[in-house]
C-alpha cells in the first residue's frame, strides 16, 4: 500500500474525506517552497500535489499560471522538484507530483517513475495523459510501485468514466467543472453528479475519487467532503503567498487556510 | 475541383503518424475532440457538404488558385523551372480560408454557434472572422499582445468583420500563448464553442482534418503541372511553421516517388544561433500543445521561445505528419534563414512583380537551394502560401525603406 492509499484510508476510517493540497515546487523559491508545503502539512492536509512548474499549462487558470511561472523564473529544474517530493514526505504527509507529461517524457519515463519513488513519492498526476497514450507510464508505473491519478470531467462518456478508472490507482481526480484551475465562488453543481456517475464504476475497486478544481473555502470544502473521498485544493494556497508581503506572513496565512480546509473536511457529515 | 483525398496508410485511428500526433489532452476536452472527428468524417463523406465546400472555394474563395510560371525568377534559381501555386490570390490573402470555411461549415453542422481562433500574424484571424461574419457565427481571436502591436492592421480587419480580438498578456505573448488561452477558452465553453485552430497541430482530429482541407492546394496543382508541363514535378517546395500549407500540397504528391518533398523552416538569425523556428531541423521529439512532434524545448522539456522575421511561422513546434515525413524520409526538411528568405523576398517583387508573404519566400529560398542541386532540367513546384501585404512594414523597414535608420533591423 502506498502512502497515498493509506492517507486515503485513514481519513475514511475518521469517516471523512481527506484533504489534498497543490504548491508548485520552486514558487516561490525551491527552499520556500518547502516551507510553503510543511505549513500546508502542519494546518491538516493529508495528501500534498507537489506541482511540476511547465512553460505552457493550458489547463490552469492565471493564480497558478504565476505561480509556476514565478517557479520557472527561479530556475526550477525536476530534480528540484524531486528534492521537495522527499521533504513532502519526511513531513508524513502522502507526496505526489502533478505534472504536464512533456516534462516527465523529456525526463525519461522509467528513470522518472524510479527517481519519484527513490525520493518516497506516493504517485504521479498527469492531467493531460489520457490513458489511450499512457502505455509506457502505466509500465513504468507499475514497475516503480507508484499509484497514477487519471482525471474525469463532467464530460466524460460512461465508457470513459470505466476505462479512465480501471488504469488510475490510489485516486481517480474528478474535475469538478469545465474549465481551469483557479477560485470560484461557488463549487459546480456538475461536481456531485461526476462523482455520482463515477462511483457506478468504481463500485467493484472501491477506487477512491477525490473533486477538483474551484474550491477556495472551508464550507466549500465541507460541501465537496460530504460525497468525495477527498478534496483537492490548489489556487488558493497559491494566491495566499501571493498576497503576502513577505513569506513569514504568507506562511501564516497558508497554515490558517489549511486549519480552515481541515476543519471543514470535518464537518461535513 | 478535387477536395477528396486518400487517407494515407501511415495514419492509425487514433490520430498518430508512427510515434508522432496523438491526443495529449484534458479528459474534458476528449468528448468535444470526438465530436469533431465524427462529425469530419461525416462530412466528409456527405455529397452535401462537399457540394457546399466546394461552391464555397469556387465562388467565393476563387479557386482554384492559378499556377504562374516565374520565368524571370527562375534565372535566380540556377535556370530551374519554377512554377508558384498562387494561394495568394486567395480571398483574405492565403491558404488559411481553405480551412476556415471547412470548420466553419462543421460547426453550423454541429450546432455551435461560437467559433475561437488563435492567430499569430492575423492570417488566420483574419480569415477566421470572414468565415464567421459569411456563416453568421460569433468569433473570438486570441493573439499574443506582442502580435497585436506588430499586426495592428490585421487586428482593425478583424474588427471591421465583427470579430473580438482578446490580446494575450501571459507567457512569451505570442502564437504559443494564444493558442493556449484559446485551449483554455474552449474547455470551458465546450458546449457553444468550436475551436477552429489554424493548423496541423494539436491533438488528433486537428491534424487529419486540417491537411484535409488543404489538400485541394496539391490536387490542383498536380494537374494543373501535368497539365502544363506534361510530366510531375522534380521537386515540391513549402515553407513550415505549424506546416498547413506544406501539408496541403505535399499530400497529393506523397505517393509519386519520383517527386521530392522540401519543407522549409524558418531559420532565423541561423539554426546554430538558436534564435530560429525551426523546430525540426533545431528541435527534438517532445509533446506539445496536444500532439507529440518535434519542439524546441530545453534538457527539462520546457518550451523555448522561437524566432522568426516571419509572425507567421514563429512556432516552436510542428505539425506531426511532417515529424513523421521527416522521420521517415519521405520530405527533407531543412531551415532558412531571415537573410535568405528577405532575399528570396526581394527577388520576387523585382522579377515577377509578385510581394508574397514572408512565409512563402522561405520557400522561395528554398527553391533557389533546390535548383542549384537539380539543375536547369528541373521543374519545381512551389506553394506561394500568401501574400506580402501584411509584411510590407516589416519589409520597408529591413530593406532600409522608411526613411529612418532600422534598415536590417526589423
Amino acid at each position: 500500500m502506498t502512502t497515498l492509499q493509506s492517507k486515503l484510508a485513514q481519513a475514511k476510517e475518521q469517516g471523512r474525506a481527506a484533504l489534498i493540497g497543490y504548491l508548485p515546487a520552486g514558487f516561490p523559491d525551491v527552499e520556500s517552497s518547502i516551507r510553503v508545503v510543511q505549513a500546508m502539512v502542519e494546518g491538516g492536509c493529508d495528501v500534498i500535489e507537489v506541482g511540476l512548474p511547465y512553460s505552457d499549462p493550458t489547463m490552469d487558470g492565471p493564480t497558478i499560471q504565476k505561480a509556476a511561472d514565478m517557479a520557472l523564473v527561479a530556475g526550477t529544474t525536476p530534480k528540484d522538484v524531486l528534492a521537495v517530493v522527499r521533504a513532502t514526505a519526511e513531513t508524513g504527509a502522502a507526496a505526489l507530483v502533478m505534472s504536464y507529461w512533456n516534462p516527465i517524457e523529456r525526463y525519461g519515463v522509467d528513470a522518472f517513475a524510479a527517481d519519484m519513488a527513490a525520493a518516497g513519492g506516493a504517485g504521479v498526476i498527469t492531467p493531460d495523459l489520457i490513458p489511450e497514450e499512457a502505455e509506457p507510464w502505466i509500465a513504468a508505473s507499475d514497475a516503480a510501485g507508484l499509484d497514477r491519478v487519471f482525471l474525469v470531467a463532467p464530460s466524460s462518456t460512461d465508457a470513459r468514466l470505466a476505462l479512465t478508472c480501471q488504469a488510475s490507482r490510489g485516486f481517480v481526480y474528478a474535475a469538478s467543472l469545465m474549465g481551469v484551475t483557479g477560485t470560484r465562488a461557488e463549487v459546480s453543481g456538475m461536481a456531485e453528479r461526476l462523482v455520482e456517475r463515477t462511483r457506478v464504476v468504481t463500485a467493484d475497486s472501491g477506487l477512491p475519487v477525490c473533486v477538483g478544481l474551484g474550491i477556495s473555502n472551508g464550507a466549500q470544502a465541507a460541501q465537496v467532503a460530504a460525497y468525495a473521498d477527498g478534496v483537492i485544493v490548489g489556487a488558493g494556497f497559491c494566491q495566499r503567498i501571493l498576497d503576502a508581503p513577505d513569506l513569514e506572513t504568507g506562511l501564516v496565512a497558508v497554515r490558517s487556510f489549511a486549519t480552515e480546509l481541515a476543519e471543514g473536511v470535518r464537518s461535513a457529515r | 475541383m478535387n477536395t477528396r483525398h486518400p487517407v494515407p496508410g501511415y495514419l492509425d485511428e487514433g490520430g498518430h503518424y508512427g510515434r508522432f500526433g496523438g491526443r495529449f489532452s484534458p479528459e474534458a476536452l476528449v468528448a468535444a475532440l470526438d465530436e469533431v472527428t465524427e462529425a469530419w468524417d461525416k462530412a466528409k463523406a456527405d455529397p452535401d457538404f462537399q457540394a457546399e465546400l466546394s461552391a464555397l472555394l469556387a465562388d467565393y474563395t476563387g479557386r482554384p488558385s492559378p499556377l504562374t510560371d516565374a520565368k524571370n525568377f527562375s534565372a535566380h534559381c540556377s535556370g530551374a523551372r519554377v512554377l508558384l501555386k498562387r494561394e495568394d490570390l486567395n480571398h483574405t490573402g492565403s491558404h488559411k480560408i481553405n480551412n476556415v470555411l471547412g470548420q466553419a461549415l462543421l460547426t453550423k453542422r454541429m450546432g455551435k454557434t461560437r467559433v475561437i481562433a488563435e492567430t499569430g500574424a492575423g492570417q488566420h484571424g483574419v480569415a477566421t472572422a470572414t468565415a464567421c461574419a459569411l456563416l453568421g457565427l460569433e468569433c473570438v481571436v486570441y493573439m499574443g499582445e506582442e502580435d497585436t502591436r506588430r499586426q495592428a492592421l490585421n487586428v482593425a480587419r478583424m474588427n471591421l468583420l465583427g470579430a473580438e480580438v482578446i490580446p494575450v498578456t501571459i507567457g512569451s505573448r505570442t502564437l504559443k500563448d494564444a493558442v493556449n488561452e484559446a485551449f483554455r477558452d474552449w474547455v470551458a465553453n465546450v458546449d457553444s464553442t468550436h475551436y477552429l485552430l489554424g493548423t496541423v497541430a494539436g491533438p488528433h482530429p486537428f491534424p487529419s482534418m486540417v491537411r484535409d482541407l488543404h489538400y485541394v492546394i496539391g490536387a490542383e496543382a498536380r494537374e494543373q503541372v501535368l497539365e502544363r508541363t506534361g510530366a510531375l514535378p522534380d521537386a515540391v517546395a513549402a515553407c513550415v511553421g505549424g506546416g498547413s500549407n506544406a501539408i496541403g500540397i505535399f499530400a497529393a504528391f506523397v505517393p509519386d516517388d519520383s517527386v521530392r518533398l522540401y519543407g522549409f523552416e524558418a531559420g532565423g538569425d541561423g539554426v546554430q544561433s538558436g534564435r530560429h523556428a525551426a523546430s525540426i531541423t533545431g528541435g527534438s521529439p517532445g509533446v506539445f500543445q496536444g500532439t507529440r512532434t518535434f519542439v524546441l524545448q530545453d534538457e527539462y522539456g520546457q518550451t523555448v521561445p522561437s524566432h522568426s522575421i516571419s509572425a507567421g511561422l514563429d512556432y516552436p513546434a510542428v505539425g506531426p505528419e511532417h515529424a513523421w515525413l521527416a522521420e521517415s524520409g519521405r520530405a527533407t526538411y531543412s531551415a532558412v534563414t531571415d537573410a535568405d528568405a528577405m532575399e528570396a523576398f526581394r527577388l520576387l517583387c523585382r522579377t515577377e512583380g509578385i510581394i508574397p508573404a514572408i512565409e512563402s519566400a522561405h520557400a522561395l529560398a528554398g527553391a533557389r537551394t533546390i535548383g542549384a542541386e537539380l539543375g536547369p532540367e528541373a521543374t519545381i513546384l512551389v506553394n506561394l502560401s500568401g501574400r506580402g501585404d501584411k509584411d510590407v512594414n516589416t519589409a520597408a523597414a529591413y530593406f532600409g525603406l522608411t526613411g529612418d535608420d532600422e534598415g536590417q533591423q526589423a
